[in-house]
């Protein structure tokens, strides 16, 4: 199976580890990830500001290179490009004002009237591919693997771009679990970790962030899995500092869904790219007998 | 027919209509002869004028319009036959609900023309007399349902009273005391309750459920199911040997299905529902029964002094004719899993489940401890509107009860652990009942209970305490409690089955489930069928004071027809 993909700037920058993960275990699925044509930047952050089209754009030009290669549906693997795009695509499906507004002003582009659907990686691999399937195709079980699945904001809010249940997600439980990991439950699985604010308010940062980890690890994880760059940045990045703040605190590896998902498809761990990972998972990964030495 | 005359009633309570284009669009429909408006037709000059055209214009047909049938159908029903007109020779057409000048115009022509259609097709009819069976059927035991059986019984008339679960009592025999003066349900309730089952008029059909209805005002034919109780209640006489021998423990219905340590709040297989139990008749509950899930035991049957043990009873039926009805089916709480933002955890409970860890009959003799671990709890928090008022959990509705109830809480749990310290994050606080705004300041001054207003995001388990977190919209800051036990306001929705109660008696109910009465403001007692009533909960959620005044209300809407000998009904003439 094909489908058209859109990777977004971080996954060919500081996120490769997420992108190649990604790319090479759908692939050993069944599933073939073609990129996007001349994509550009999803436009990072929603704009919630009423009159201003002119931040639809971005999202809404990746949208018609979608509908250029005659495709219905896009794949995002960052969590924060899925939001973006679809909410665009939302915006244009229901203001049909906005939609001429934005068809007019780009006019050499083709007309989008929200023909593509947007969708995230873990719904591909829950409604095209299957846990079932899935959990066939696994070589070597995360046996022993204490996992806590964090999902942050953007994949589940607000409620019309959610890809499960916006209070008690499961999707990544449920991959996870047919992956032979032992899933953790916790609280926070849905807090914001603190996001872009990293920028102004680092403090603030550090605060969630410590609440995240530190309840993961009261519940008995011994690493987090993520979906979101974003994430993955300031609960990784954030460590070396909470190290010095928190004394006892002795760090968790942060690991996208995707490098689990290799791991245990029996791929080259090349592919997760784990040098790339701010806290190093190798150690705990060998310790489980899941990575060579 | 062949006169028919359009009647236009317009007046500032309905949005201005253009009368010229009306009556262009229907002056050239068959059979009409005559239009005219008139300003607020419903008064008596108006009504006059509409009287004087029928004999003046020698009508044999009429369409009035109004911003109420319902309410004004009787009235103009009057004066369309005082002036020698049958009811079928009448169509009262629509006129409200709707906006913007032009848009009524096109709605009253629409309205006109249906109504016109509906009088071309209607036959006359024939009226039959019906005798009135001087019978009550009452659904539901609760206190609404027991009041109303009550007074129907001591006004002479024989009632017949369906419960489905084993007692009567309802919600409020659960409760611990009742706000706002505290006294217990097993005090004031439990009274009303031996009455009922000791009146010679009532007749309780208790662990029973209404299968079948048919029938009209005066003569309704219900068929009732009787579950198996696995007891021949008949030979039975309550002394409850039965559940002491029996060997089977399971969550109590009666208790909430709270899960307490040492499962002081289980009850066996066999059992009786509570103490104050009307009838006091015990059920075997088939899902644990060691009899029939294992196909072996039998220590009832061997205990039992009356031989009434019965595994092999079946549910059983029967018919009877009433000649009206009372709903009061009362009401459920929301189950705690529609949030899923709370978790589910022993230790965050509805107010239910508090009730009966308050309540001095209950199962902890009113000592307050955690289902988890049995301790006392030194910090509760209480959390309004949970459902209620929240559009995103199907609830737009006020509960009316929640404010109230929690505040009865927090004030009887300070009575009990008088260091212990209760919070209530609240929306707004809702106390307009009598002696109920004192209540509450009674409980903020003297029992130190802290309000907090604003809504909770997320409540969930921190080892061993329960997080809760919430915003304080005052200070507008973010607030975290650590608290030992939550309790939530839970909504209040329609007792599960009322709905399929409803299509059985052919009544009509709201988006919600609740059954709808006839009119929202006037006729806030009857149903939408003539002869059936509604009580208590089942019509929206409300308080005991009020349960019981529809309660009486009810049933003296129904004596007042018992006042009468029979009722004339009309139906359509087969031609
Ligand atoms: C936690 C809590 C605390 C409260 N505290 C107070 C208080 O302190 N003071 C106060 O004034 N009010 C209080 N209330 C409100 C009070 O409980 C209600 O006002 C009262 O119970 C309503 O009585 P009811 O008869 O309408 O309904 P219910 O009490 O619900 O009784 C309905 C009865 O009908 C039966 N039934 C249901 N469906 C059927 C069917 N299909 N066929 C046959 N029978 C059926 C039920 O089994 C039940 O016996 C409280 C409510 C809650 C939730």
């Amino acid at each position: 199976m094909n489908l058209s993909y859109y990777p977004g700037c971080t996954l060919k920058t500081k996120a490769k580890n997420l992108e190649d993960s990604a790319v090479a275990s759908m692939a050993a699925l069944g599933v073939n990830l073609v990129e996007l044509p001349r994509w550009n930047c999803c436009g990072t952050v929603y704009s919630f500001a009423e009159d201003e089209e002119l931040h639809q754009l971005a999202p809404v030009r990746n949208l018609i290179r979608v509908k250029e290669v005659e495709s219905n549906k896009v794949v995002t693997i960052c969590s924060f490009c899925y939001n973006t795009l679809k909410r665009a695509n939302l915006l244009i499906t229901n203001d049909p004002e906005k939609r001429n507004t934005l068809n007019t002003f780009m006019e050499e582009e083709i007309d989008y009237n929200g023909e593509v659907e947007v969708v995230h990686l873990l719904e591909v691999l829950r409604d095209e591919v299957g846990w079932q399937s899935i959990s066939q195709k696994v070589q070597l079980p995360l046996k022993g693997l204490k996992v806590a699945p964090y999902y942050g904001c953007t994949l589940l809010r607000p409620q019309a771009v959610a890809i499960d249940n916006v209070e008690r997600p499961t999707i990544m439980h449920d991959l996870l679990q047919a992956l032979g990991a032992e899933v953790v439950d916790f609280p926070f699985a849905t807090e914001c970790c603190g996001s872009y604010q990293i920028l102004s308010n680092p403090d603030f940062v550090s605060h969630c962030v410590w609440d995240i980890l530190s309840s993961a690890l009261r519940w008995g994880a011994e690493a987090v899995a993520l979906s979101c760059p974003m994430c993955d940045f300031n609960l990784g990045q954030k460590q070396k500092e909470l190290r010095q703040t928190h004394s006892g605190f002795k760090g968790i590896p942060i690991l996208y869904f995707t490098q689990l998902l290799a791991l245990s498809l029996g791929l080259d761990p090349e592919v997760c790219r784990f040098e790339l990972n701010y806290v190093d998972p190798r150690p705990l990964l060998e310790s489980k007998g899941l990575l060579r030495q | 027919m062949e006169r028919i005359g359009v009647f236009l009633c317009h007046c500032k309570l309905i949005p201005p209509i253009d009368t010229g284009r009306v009556f262009e669009a229907i002056g050239n429909k068959p059979g009409v002869v005559y239009a005219a408006d008139y300003e607020e037709m419903c008064m008596a000059p108006g009504l006059e004028r509409v009287k004087e055209a029928i004999k003046d214009e020698k009508l044999d047909g009429v369409v009035l319009t109004s911003c109420s049938p319902a309410l004004y159908e009787e009235t103009f029903r009057h004066i369309v036959t005082s002036a020698g007109l049958e009811g079928y020779q009448m169509v009262v057409a629509e006129l409200k609900g709707q906006d913007g000048a032009k848009e009524a115009t096109q709605r009253a022509i629409e309205a006109i023309e249906s109504a016109l259609e509906r009088l071309r097709m209607s036959r006359p009819t024939v009226s039959s007399r019906v005798p009135i069976t001087k019978r009550a059927l009452v659904i539901g035991g609760g206190i609404a349902g027991i009041q109303a059986s009550l007074d129907i019984a001591d006004a002479g008339y024989e009632v017949i009273l369906v419960e489905k679960t084993p007692s009567i009592g309802g919600r409020m025999i659960q409760l611990s005391e009742t706000f706002p003066t505290l006294d217990c349900p097993q005090c004031i309730e439990t009274p009303k309750m031996t009455d009922t089952g000791q009146h010679p008029n009532i007749k309780i059909l208790a662990y029973s459920e209404v299968e079948g209805v048919s029938g009209n005002i005066g003569k309704f034919k219900v068929k009732i199911r009787r579950k198996a109780a696995y007891v021949d209640w008949d030979k039975c006489n309550g002394c409850g040997i039965c559940q002491e021998r029996c060997a089977t423990k399971a969550l109590a219905e009666f208790q909430q299905y709270l899960d307490l340590p040492g499962k002081i709040a289980h009850r066996k297989a066999i059992y009786i529902p509570f103490a104050q139990a009307v009838p006091m008749r015990p059920v075997i509950d088939r899902e644990h029964c060691r009899y029939f899930t294992k196909g072996k035991c039998g220590l009832c049957e061997m205990a039992c002094p009356v031989g009434a043990i019965d595994f092999s009873q079946q549910d059983s039926f029967v018919e009877i004719e009433v000649g009206a009805i009372i709903v009061a089916t009362g009401f459920d709480l929301m189950p705690k899993s529609e949030i899923a933002e709370f978790e589910e955890d022993p230790d965050i409970i509805d107010g239910l489940e508090f009730e009966r860890l308050l309540c001095p009959a209950g199962p902890t003799a009113g000592k307050v401890i955690r289902p988890s671990d049995g301790r006392e709890p030194k910090e509760v928090v209480f959390i309004s509107c949970c459902g209620s008022r929240d559009p995103e959990h199907g609830v737009p509705y006020c509960s009316r009860v929640c404010c109230m109830y929690l505040v009865k809480h927090a004030l009887l749990y300070k009575h009990a652990v008088p260091d212990g310290q209760a919070y209530i994050f609240y929306m707004d606080i809702r106390t307009t009942g009598k002696g109920y705004e004192e209540f509450i300041q009674r409980a903020v001054e003297e029992d130190k209970v802290l309000y907090l207003r604003g809504r909770v995001s997320k409540v969930f388990r921190d080892g061993d305490k329960i997080k809760v977190w919430g915003s304080d919209t005052l200070t507008g800051k973010r607030v975290e409690i650590a608290c030992d036990l939550a309790v939530l306001g839970m909504a209040m929705l329609p007792s599960e089955g009322s709905k399929e109660l409803a299509v059985k008696l052919s009544i009509a109910t709201d988006e919600y489930g609740f059954m709808t009465e006839l009119h929202p403001k006037l006729c806030p007692l009857e149903s939408t069928v003539p002869g059936i009533y509604l009580a208590g909960c089942c019509q929206g959620p409300k308080d005991i004071p009020d349960a019981v005044a529809q309660g009486g209300g009810a049933a003296s809407k129904l004596l007042s027809l018992f006042s009468q000998d029979e009722v004339i009904l009309e139906e359509a003439a087969v031609s």
